[in-house]
């Protein structure tokens, strides 16, 4: 298939959005049951559960460590989630994305308030339409939050890229495919850092702050749903008294 | 409130630490390098005759090796007119005691999907020119990287030792007789067309340095691995390592990822012989 027209002259994208928009966020927490703490989030038509048990007992007990909680991450796609099946089982591309998402989420869990345990987290997309690993890894930082886990912060992640030569936030999957870049970026608000960034395609370097500034505006509101989601659930009215 | 990784290291880890931040402030290192300073680079091709390329490249104390074996395929469905290559790395257990026997392991599967990603993305070579039959037949390049020995950085060698068995591919030159693949006596060197190289970078406090060694990777805050081109792109980034980057420093990072590449670029062309497509 030849590559598709991707921005019209008016500066519009194949869902009708304008280079700085993000597609339509849902977010929600404590969707699953039998888990200590869970959300789903959806961006655009991508779809994604996360899920917390812990800090609960390591097996094997030795893996555990004296002065911590290990942090275990599973990114995983279900079968259905891509237009062709995916094999079941774990890709190279998830045991990579699991790890870097890992890391961006042990920058801000206080893992030492709980030796020897550990915090297990499974994010498992059920459609996937590009941002998978930025959505997965918002929702993972929700649930976290659900299960009542102690963090510096909220973590909240978008992708920037380029699509016909023009910077845009939040790639959906046809962007993804025939865009020229494609940067996920998941950042600490509060602490103005960045705790996950990777890179696949090009960008020149003099775009490059252009690029974060945009994925940084991206992210802030994405963390503004974050806690309005979390209110949600646990916001309370005081009743007055008995 | 503080971001927790502080308090993560043993004590150990948080001497060796405090020692390497205060040589950073005097703009030194343990190994006498100052922070911008590469280890230094060697590269050896042709080291494996029945490779159809391979390089073995040190960088410091980390010794990687990389071969690439060609096959003749079926070009991808919606790539008629492609070769194609796959990146496969082990970190073999004799290049450290953290390294363990068996298929690789997330550390493995990241070193070469990283590297996968600079050549690629770096476009380092035409897979247009790996075709044979339209449809029907092309070059597939494995590119197999071992770490033979490892002190730190292990990313950088390993895309420098992948270009250089890749400059260096002499592939059997096949030809159609009969409606039939034949193999000739001939083979050809696909010209590079692009000239990705990576670098790792270290931030320690709001200090920098470029190409940890091993006591320095243990005890970073974080760390990078950026790769560019040749033309001022940035083609590749991995954050590899927990901890945040603070966002002021990005600028400078990639300003020194862009200067420190090209050293290597330099470097490289001064003991690789490159057939530079366009050249």
């Amino acid at each position: 298939m030849s590559k598709p027209k991707l921005i019209t002259e008016d500066g519009i994208r194949t869902d009708g959005r304008r280079f700085d928009e993000l597609r339509p966020i849902k977010m929600e927490v404590g969707v699953l049951d039998k888990s200590d703490g869970s959300a789903y989030v959806e961006f655009g038509k991508t779809r994604v559960f996360a899920a917390v048990f812990g800090p609960r007992e390591v097996h094997p007990r030795h893996l555990s460590l004296p002065d911590r909680a290990i942090l275990n991450c599973r990114y995983h796609m279900t079968s259905f989630s891509v237009e062709e099946r995916k094999p079941l089982g774990m890709t190279r591309r998830e045991v990579e994305l699991s790890k870097v998402i890992r890391e961006a989420l042990e920058t801000v869990v206080f893992l030492e308030e709980f030796p020897r345990t550990c915090i297990d987290i499974y994010i498992e997309v059920v459609q996937a339409d590009g941002g998978t690993r930025t959505t997965g890894l918002t929702a993972a930082s929700l649930a976290l939050a659900d299960a009542g886990i102690p963090m510096a912060d909220l973590i909240a992640a978008v992708a920037v890229g380029k699509v016909d030569g023009q910077l845009v936030l939040d790639l959906n999957d046809i962007e993804d495919k025939y865009g020229e870049a494609d940067m996920p970026i998941a950042m600490a608000p509060r602490f103005d850092s960045i705790v996950l960034l990777q890179l696949n395609g090009r960008i020149s370097k003099d775009e490059f702050p252009r690029a974060l500034a945009l994925a940084k505006k991206g992210i802030m509101e994405i963390y503004k749903l974050q806690r309005e989601a979390l209110k949600r659930k646990y916001s309370a009215t005081p009743q007055g008294g008995m | 409130m503080t971001l927790p990784l502080h308090s993560r290291k043993d004590l150990t880890a948080r001497i060796m630490q405090e020692k390497i931040y205060s040589l950073l402030q005097q703009g030194k290192r343990l190994d006498g390098r100052g922070p911008r300073d590469l280890r230094p680079l060697t590269i050896q091709t042709n080291l494996v005759e029945k490779a159809e390329g391979s390089a073995l490249v040190t960088m410091g104390g980390t010794k990687i090796l990389t071969g690439i074996k060609v096959e003749v395929g079926t070009p991808y469905s919606d790539r008629p007119d492609e070769g194609s290559f796959a990146v496969n790395a082990e970190l073999l257990p004799l290049a450290s005691t953290t390294f363990e026997p068996g298929p690789p392991d997330e550390r493995g599967v990241e070193l070469a999907r990283v590297v996968d990603r600079s050549l690629r993305e770096g476009k380092a070579i035409d897979l247009k020119k790996l075709c044979i039959v339209e449809g029907e037949k092309a070059y597939i390049l494995f590119i197999d990287i071992y770490v033979l020995d490892y002190d730190g950085n292990y990313y950088d060698p390993a895309l420098i030792s992948a270009m250089a068995a890749l400059a260096t591919l002499k592939i059997p030159r096949y030809r159609v007789v009969d409606g039939k693949l034949e193999k000739t006596d001939e083979y050809f060197t696909p010209e590079l067309t692009a000239l990705p190289f990576s670098v790792m970078i270290g931030v320690l406090g709001e200090k920098f340095l470029v190409d940890p060694q091993i006591d320095e990777e243990k005890v970073l805050d974080v760390s990078l691995i950026i790769g560019t081109d040749e033309k001022g792109n940035v083609v590749s980034i991995q954050k590899n390592s927990p901890g945040p980057v603070p966002m002021n420093l990005m600028d400078d990072i990639i300003e020194l990822a862009w200067e420190k590449t090209q050293e290597i670029r330099r470097k490289f062309l001064e003991t690789v012989p490159v057939k530079l497509a366009g050249e």
